[in-house]
């Protein structure tokens, strides 16, 4: 069966305590977002590394969405820069291949932020959607 | 490389395979690379089927294992366990969220919630086969702790570690214990007075021979980590020649005429130079504020005998196997001018009224006038939307309304009024709100935008206040006494504190534990816990609760003499890194050091132990020399394939996904999974409606529904009419 799904295919990275339960809480709630969204957890978002975010471009994913802790992180106070530093790097590493640096996107979120979540993946859908490379 | 794999995907009765055509994948993922085995389960979590996993396990010869069920938070441990009953190594276990990333949020979509729990499986798949057999961390832990802050959390900590037998270092900074509950004359809720529970608690501790006690003292450098924590701390000389009796010390003091300005009493009088903070301070040995006695060489040399000016500061060494931190808190210091603080004579801070009644034993007079009428702003310091403090202070509603209960009990005639913007005296501390009215005080509810005023008008002090409770009617009071409500802040020394011990700080500046529900007093950095009004404000009783939790957390830690680390942790290839020192730069807990190889190449070298896994380090590395085990660039990178890779799913069994469902899942239902089980038990007495079951199993609102639903649909829970409002639906076991 072919995937006839042709919302835009995001690749999320959340966070283990923080954002990963907010996005729990959006299937918990069963509000609905794209099932072209993929999530993988990581301890801290200040530890994605641009090479996999490469990676999942040229697999085919349209948009990367870190869903970072802000200021809430229990690693690190510099966690909001740091995160922002890897989206820096990455999409130098992107305008290298021509993708275009909309294609990824950092968010912080709570872990009971059911709908933000829901609400960035519809806006970044969108932003990817209307995207003309 | 994991080669024989077993593969569990979950029906979780219906709440997945309602969406997802579980059975389809099972039979997709036999046919996989690498899978030995491939099933689909009613419930991964029953007992039935944690033991077939056990035996597929040891009868197949899995080296791996991924489980596709609810989230990892429910249920990680569960499958861990299962991998290790088999003798399988834990971190060989890769478990895929499809419920609440998948059947759940794509309910509305089933066939694209079939492809994409295709590619989750997938996912996990790959990245089990990566997965490495690891060892956790053995660590030795120095059966001793230190708690960093005399407080009553900090001594009702010490006590209980001290209880069970660890050998415990209590530092207090100054050099008096109990920090702010010895400014209290009476604490709600129980009326103690605050210098009795101190004293009852000092001598507790002093019948401990494993505490020891060091005041004027604080912790100037750390290094080590969980296990082994090379404390330096500092005590500061009290300059009392400690040969010298108590008599002759009291005479010195009653011979001191030199004074300065005293904080115990928040500035409303002054203290000599050779002091207490107030008579039965403990430990009862006075000290000498040098500071204030530089300009009277006299003084000094007439009593030289027991003024001793050449002590020295000491600098101990102590080895502890875990730490508390229990430095508490500081008061809200208003802004000049802020409700006419500083400007206007009469307007004093909560903390400055509470030392005042204790200081007036008849009458209270403050500035030479009799207080008849006091009026509470309340909020000050808290709760500002445009300011630093967002939080709410928690304590200051009920210590205002308890400080209003005594001030009329104790002065009689006096006229309360409270300005206020919410009152929070949540749980009983309600009584004391509603004595308050009762009592004749009267409340006025203002709102941020909308401040109420302080004025100076001739000798008497104008409030006007926009009363929220009398469609906003702006009405002027003109009380003797404006008492200010000051929340509690993060003290001015945390980020000292923080450097030291690297305990991550908050938003709001006070330290920041992992997780306020699943990890309240644990911090990031192995062995390192916080406890009482350090990690936000609290009252008593919730401050003690949670130093307490900390002690039980480090007696458990402490007691078998080593522990195990978590294996999450960075690693750096030696052939690759060219110690650039990046990574050592951006890494919070200095785990990265530069290390030389027996080879003699200078590299970055990660302490273990120290080590939290965060990854922070990784992405930096200009050569790409770390990797994070669980978390390496083969894991991430095949899961990213693993989403990607084409899904090719027959057709109609997807729209036929719920065809023969029910009598499916009636056949294969043997057991029950816990939650399940949890709902009958709470059933199994009387009917019960979602709210009712939701506040016996503590569980949220909507797990209980969804699985209620299965269960009804299922015919193993059927509805028993509403309730008396008609608005919920009672329950029972069918
Ligand atoms: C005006 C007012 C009235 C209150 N009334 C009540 C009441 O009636 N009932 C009630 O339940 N609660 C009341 N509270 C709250 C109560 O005071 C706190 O809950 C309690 O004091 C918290 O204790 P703690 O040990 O956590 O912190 P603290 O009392 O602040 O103690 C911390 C200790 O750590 C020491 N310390 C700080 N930094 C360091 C350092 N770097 N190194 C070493 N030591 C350090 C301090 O000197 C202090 O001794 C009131 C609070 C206020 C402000
Ligand atoms: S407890 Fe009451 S006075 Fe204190 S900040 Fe909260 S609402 Fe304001
Ligand atoms: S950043 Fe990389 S190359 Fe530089 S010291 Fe660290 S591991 Fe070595
Ligand atoms: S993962 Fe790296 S940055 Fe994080 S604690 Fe370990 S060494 Fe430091």
């Amino acid at each position: 069966m072919p995937n006839d799904n042709t919302s835009p295919k995001i690749l999320v990275f959340s966070t283990d305590k923080i954002s990963d339960p907010g996005i729990d809480q959006a299937g918990l709630r069963k509000i609905h977002y794209s099932p072209s969204v993929y999530v993988i957890n990581m301890p801290c978002s200040s530890g994605v590394k641009p090479r996999w975010i490469l990676h999942a471009f040229e697999k085919g994913f349209d948009g990367v969405f870190i869903a970072a802790d802000g200021h809430e992180c229990s690693y690190s106070a510099s966690c909001p820069e740091r995160t922002n530093d890897i989206i820096i790097a990455s999409q130098k590493l992107m305008a290298e291949k021509n993708i275009n640096p909309k294609r990824i996107r950092m968010a912080a979120l709570c872990s009971v932020c059911a709908e933000p979540f829901v609400s960035h993946m519809e806006n970044f859908s969108k932003i990817l959607a209307g995207l003309e490379e | 490389m994991r080669q024989r794999i077993g593969v569990y995907i979950c029906h979780c009765g219906g709440n997945i395979s309602d969406y997802v055509d579980v059975e389809e994948l099972s039979k997709m993922f036999h046919k996989e690379d690498g899978v030995v085995v491939s099933k689909d389960v009613m419930f991964a979590c029953a007992d039935s089927n944690q033991k077939a996993m056990v035996e597929d396990i040891q009868q197949y010869n899995l080296d791996a294992i991924v489980v596709a069920s609810c989230s990892p938070k429910l249920h990680l441990h569960t499958f861990r366990a299962v991998a290790g009953r088999a003798g399988l190594n834990p971190n060989n276990y890769v478990q895929v969220n499809i419920r609440e990333q998948c059947s759940w949020p794509h309910s509305d979509r089933p066939r694209e919630a079939t492809v994409k729990a295709a590619g989750l499986i997938r996912a996990g798949i790959n990245r089990v086969v990566y997965s490495e057999a690891l060892d956790s961390i053995e660590i030795e832990v120095k059966k001793a702790a230190m708690v960093i802050g005399a407080g009553i959390s900090g001594m009702k900590a010490a006590i209980d570690l001290a209880r069970a037998g660890n050998e415990v270092y209590l530092v207090e900074k100054d050099y008096f214990v109990g920090g702010h509950i010895a400014q209290q004359e009476k604490l709600f809720m129980t009326g103690q007075s605050g210098k009795e529970i101190v004293k009852r608690l000092y001598d507790e501790m002093k019948s401990y021979k494993n505490i020891t006690v060091f005041t004027g003292a604080t912790v100037s450098k750390v290094t080590g980590s969980l296990g082994s924590f090379n404390i330096e701390v500092k005590v500061k000389p009290r300059f009392i020649n400690g040969k010298m009796d108590k008599q002759s010390v009291k005479r010195v003091m009653d011979d001191c005429q030199v004074t300065v300005r005293d904080r115990f009493n928040e500035g409303l009088t002054t203290r000599k130079a050779i002091y207490k903070n107030y008579p039965e301070a403990l430990p009862d040995v006075p000290v000498v504020d040098m500071e204030a006695l530089r300009d009277h060489p006299d003084f000094l040399e007439k009593h030289k005998a027991v003024i001793n000016p050449n002590e020295q500061e000491e600098t101990i060494a102590l080895l502890a196997g875990s730490v508390l931190v229990t430095t508490g808190f500081d008061n809200y210091e208003p802004k000049e001018g802020e409700f006419g603080y500083k400007n206007i004579p009469n307007v004093i801070t909560l903390p400055q009224l509470n030392r005042l009644m204790e200081l007036s034993p008849e009458k209270l007079v403050y500035n030479g006038k009799e207080i008849r009428s006091v009026a509470f702003i309340y909020c000050v310091g808290s709760r500002q939307k445009k300011g630093e403090n967002k939080y709410c202070s928690r304590q200051c509603c009920t210590s205002t309304i308890y400080t209003a209960l005594q001030l009329k009990e104790k002065y009689g005639k006096i006229q309360n009024y409270h300005l206020y913007r919410d009152i929070r005296t949540y749980g009983k501390q309600e009584i004391l709100y509603d004595r308050a009215s009762k009592q004749g005080d009267l409340f006025f509810k203002y709102e941020e935008k909308e401040l109420p005023t302080v004025e100076m008008n001739g000798n008497a002090i104008t409030l006007k206040v926009k009363d929220y409770l009398t469609n906003k009617k702006e009405l002027e009071i003109t009380p003797d006494l404006v008492v200010l409500v000051t929340g509690m802040v993060a003290r001015a020394d945390a980020p000292h504190i923080s450097e030291l011990f690297k305990i991550p700080i908050g938003n709001d500046k006070f330290f920041n534990e992992i997780h306020p529900k699943l990890k309240p007093v644990e911090t990031v950095i192995k062995g390192v816990y916080i406890g009482g009004t350090c990690q936000g404000p609290k009252n008593v009783s919730e401050a003690v609760q949670s130093s307490l939790a900390g002690a039980s957390k480090i007696t458990a830690l402490l007691k078998s003499g080593t522990v195990m680390g978590d294996p999450v942790v960075a690693r750096i290839d030696a052939d690759v890194c060219t110690w650039c020192g990046k990574c050592a730069e951006v890494c919070d807990y200095t785990a990265i050091r530069e290390t030389i190889t027996k080879a003699g190449k200078h590299i970055a070298g990660v302490n273990r132990s120290v080590c939290t896994g965060c990854g922070i380090c990784a992405p930096v590395c200009p050569v790409n020399a770390i990797e994070v085990a669980k978390y390496t660039d083969h894991e991430i990178e095949a899961m990213i394939d693993g989403f990607a890779a084409e899904v090719e799913i027959r057709e109609e069994d997807v729209s036929a996904v719920n065809e023969g469902k029910e009598d499916f899942v009636a056949a294969h239902m043997k057991e029950y999974p816990q939650i399940w089980k949890d709902i009958l038990d709470t059933l199994d007495t009387e009917k019960k409606t979602i709210p009712e079951m939701v506040d016996t199993l503590n569980m949220a609102p909507e797990m209980v529904t969804w699985h209620l639903m299965t269960m009804n649909k299922y015919g193993v829970v059927s509805p028993a009419g509403t309730n008396d409002k008609e608005e919920y639906y009672y329950y029972k076991i069918k």
